[in-house]
């Protein structure tokens, strides 16, 4: 057992866990933040993507201590404090970016990570950008549209 | 899935990681982004007893212009490695395989000292490093001892890595002509391993050095088709022997006999390319 510690959406976590407990389980368990879904756990499907300083990682592939000290952003810290929603959910609410949505919380994730790198993708750079991510609903189609118009939309 | 217990140790300095290495004996192992080690521990393919953390060694992430050569910190992510302005203009073919590596959430984790270190033959980088000529440094109790990419890869998952030594920097030596330069990697799905992938670096000359991803147990040098080229053989007698001396396996992704077919056709395409931009 380890004490971690993160600042996850801006707040402390603190917690005694298991050497071997995965940053997706402590923010789902521990931190008690489940709008990181667990998908394939084998770092293939993006669904319990999160940022991880700023950056996308896939939450089920790396360890709690890896991220001990340092700042971990889910889904839930992209909202503001009056519950207006961030540049990427707003898109993907306007333009229908999911159907049944378990992979939602990973593919906005994964957006806001890309979009913080490239803020003016093409389209190309969206879809090679989204290779970690797997919609099985949607054909991803709406999904590029929403990322692309919350790139469009932060430009104005 | 999560891997079988064990007891994790965060290293703030190579000395401190090999003291550690050397306290815990053979069957802890070194932890840097994880994503080759992390989803091995799951599948219980490794079980080590102890994990040495060197993913915070910031004094092994760099990449810096040595004159002849590019020298690589071994804890380098692949998203730093493919962003690099300097490996951009001097290894270009380094700076895009690295950002072929995965997907964008396994490049900013990932580094390249760990995909060399885990020796897996259906990597890109190793293939790629050894195509360029490159050489691995390693570091253990007794001092440095450089290694040549030719002489590093043992077998599947074996390097010339003795227990308790770190691999701490990849050099490059600049190609006379960087960007004579080609990266083919057949996949099913964007994110998967190559089922075979090829890299080459040319010159201004006939000669390239061609290396094939996952075409036996380790990564391979096409030696009879850079023969071949050195020789003046065109470029489609050339690749026809890109198989020759290699041994690939049968998986449900490709026969034996498909992936010698693949690496035919992508060497020939790979060393048209790299001439092209020569």
């Amino acid at each position: 057992m380890s004490k971690v510690s993160l600042t996850v959406n801006g707040k402390e976590v603190t917690a005694e866990v298991e050497d071997r407990t995965l940053l997706v389980h402590f923010l789902r368990d521990v931190a008690d933040l489940t709008a990181t879904n667990i998908g394939c756990e084998t770092t293939s499907c993006g669904a319990c993507t999160v940022l991880l300083d700023g950056e996308s990682v896939k939450s089920c592939t790396v360890l709690a201590l890896q991220a001990d000290g340092r700042q971990v952003t889910t889904l839930e810290g992209l909202a503001g404090p009056d519950g207006s929603m961030s540049p990427v959910q707003k898109a993907f609410h306007e333009n229908h970016g999911l159907q049944c949505g378990y992979c939602t919380p990973g593919f906005v994730m994964a957006i806001t990570s890309l979009l913080a790198e490239n803020p003016q993708p093409t389209e190309a750079e969206v879809r090679a950008g989204l290779e970690g991510n797997i919609c099985r609903c949607t054909g991803y189609h709406n999904i590029v549209k929403a990322a692309l118009a919350a790139a469009s939309e932060a430009a104005q | 899935m999560i891997p079988a217990s064990f007891t994790y140790h965060r290293a703030s300095s190579v000395d401190e990681a090999l003291a550690l290495a050397a306290d815990l004996g053979e069957d802890a192992k070194f932890l840097a982004g994880g994503h080759s080690l992390l989803p091995m521990m799951k599948l219980r393919f490794a079980v080590p007893t102890d994990l040495i953390d060197v993913g915070r060694i910031t004094e092994l992430s760099y990449v810096r212009d040595e004159g002849t050569y590019v020298a690589i910190g071994a804890l380098t992510r692949h998203h730093d490695v493919h962003t690099s302005p300097v490996l951009a203009s001097q290894v270009p073919l380094l700076a895009h395989a690295a950002g072929q590596v995965g997907d964008p959430q396994i490049r900013h984790r990932g580094t390249i000292g760990g995909s060399v270190a885990h020796a897996d033959a259906a990597s890109d980088l190793p293939a790629v490093l050894l195509a360029l000529d490159a050489t691995f440094v390693i570091r253990g109790a007794g001092g440095a001892r450089p290694v040549p990419a030719g002489e590093f890869f043992k077998s599947i998952f074996e390097t010339a890595l003795e227990p308790g030594e770190l691999l701490t920097e990849v050099q490059v030596p600049k190609p006379a002509v960087p960007s004579a330069w080609s990266f083919q990697k057949f996949t099913k799905r964007a994110i998967d391993w190559a089922i075979v992938g090829v890299a080459v670096q040319a010159g201004s000359g006939d000669a390239a050095q061609v290396a094939l991803i996952n075409m036996g147990l380790t990564p391979l040098r096409a030696s009879a088709t850079e023969a071949a080229l050195d020789s003046g053989a065109s470029v489609a007698d050339a690749a026809a022997l890109a198989a020759e001396g290699t041994s690939p396996g049968s998986d449900l992704h490709a026969s034996a006999s498909f992936r010698e077919h693949l690496a035919r056709v992508l060497v020939r395409r790979a060393v048209e390319e790299a001439r092209s931009r020569s």
